[in-house]
């Protein structure tokens, strides 16, 4: 069951760890409509991630909320990327658009993994997704093709986010297993089908994905290896259900 | 520096001077109406506002405003500068005169009761 824990702890420490990123929006969004989406799909993240903490369980790991909340940050199985502080809209919105592709593909694939519970939670939530991905699209085109100030903030955006993108395809020590009996197709498979998606898009939005020379994954954060913002991310999450872990809510 | 309890606020140091620049044109986005469709076939029925400089992102916002809790099916979005409405003052052309009965299709009324007695006893 190695396999199938280890991936299902980096998605859901991914979802976790961006919910809660993205919910610092709240009240703080550009505009009214927009802090009320951003927060929603923020949301979204974080019960993804509860469907995924509660399988765990079933595995006979650590109850969700315990899981999710009594880890030190170098427990953590996310991505950097996700741990990233917010920055302004265009940083937040193209990792948004970067993470939320690879995010909808991870979980078709899984959609028919040989792991039910894992492909029950895919097929489940995948209406919420493409909305999130909807919402991402339709603001990278819009600020891609705004005002030359827009634009060139969201190019820097990208070359910024991108080799900490790339990083979400860390691969784990159970590639091998997890394809060969049908769970998932790894995750060379999802970075190459995430490229397919995503390049179109960011033509149609006038940007550039940067040169493959360029190219230099941020890995480490699949294995535990995190920046300083994680921390801080973990002690602001925790501080209030570790005042008393064992109460009700 | 605003001192605030909320860690977001603390961390941006944000200045007690307030230097908000004034809104400029761009800073205003103009409104679409919203209508959700509860289910296939039905009416579509106008739900309220949404600001959006677009048709596309009128939809994205207007299905987190009015669409989230998961009974629509479809949804409109139209500028508002699209619609043509009546003036409030002209709210008496909707006056009607009572002694007009000849001119009310009542018929239709005991027709849905025909129907309704049919379908209840198939005739």
């Amino acid at each position: 069951m190695e396999h199938i824990k280890e991936l299902l702890y980096k998605m859901a420490d991914d979802l976790l760890i961006l919910g809660h990123r993205n919910s610092e929006w709240t009240g703080l969004g550009p505009i009214l409509e927009e802090d009320i989406a951003f927060s929603s799909m923020a949301q979204d993240k974080i019960g993804h991630a509860q469907a995924l903490f509660q399988i765990l369980f079933e595995l006979g790991e650590a109850e969700p909320d315990t899981n999710a909340f009594m880890r030190e940050a170098k427990q953590f199985h996310n991505s950097q990327l996700v741990e990233l502080p917010n920055d302004d809209y265009d940083f937040s919105s193209v990792r948004h658009f970067l993470f939320d592709h690879a995010d909808q593909i991870r979980f078709n694939m899984l959609s028919e993994s040989s792991f039910e519970p894992l492909a029950k939670v895919a097929r489940k939530i995948k209406g919420e997704i493409k909305y999130h991905v909807f919402h991402a699209d339709i603001w990278l085109v819009k600020l891609g093709n705004g005002t030359e100030e827009s634009k060139a903030r969201m190019q820097s955006a990208i070359n910024m986010a991108w080799n900490y993108a790339l990083g979400i395809f860390e691969e784990g020590d159970y590639e091998l297993q997890l394809q060969s009996e049908n769970i998932f197709a790894g995750e060379k498979e999802l970075q190459k089908r995430w490229l397919d998606a995503i390049a179109p898009i960011i033509e149609k939005a006038n940007l550039k994905i940067p040169a493959e020379s360029e190219w230099n994954p941020i890995l480490g954060g699949r294995k535990g290896y995190h920046t300083d913002y994680l921390d801080q991310l973990v002690n602001e999450m925790s501080e209030v259900f570790r005042i008393e872990p064992n109460t009700e809510w | 520096m605003i001192q605030s309890l909320d860690p977001r606020i603390a961390r941006e140091k944000i200045n007690e001077e307030n230097n908000i620049a004034p809104l400029t044109e761009m800073d205003n986005w103009e409104t679409y109406e919203v209508f959700h469709q509860k289910k296939r076939g039905d009416q579509h029925i106008h739900v309220g506002i949404v600001h959006a400089p677009n048709p596309e992102m009128a939809f994205l916002f207007g299905k987190e405003q009015y669409g989230r809790r998961g009974i629509s099916v479809n949804m409109w979005v139209v500028k508002t500068s699209n619609v043509f409405a009546s003036d409030y003052d002209d709210s008496d052309i909707f006056d009607t005169v009572p002694e007009k009965q000849y001119r009310e299709a009542g018929g239709y009324k005991v027709m849905s009761k025909i129907n309704k007695y049919k379908k209840e006893n198939t005739l």
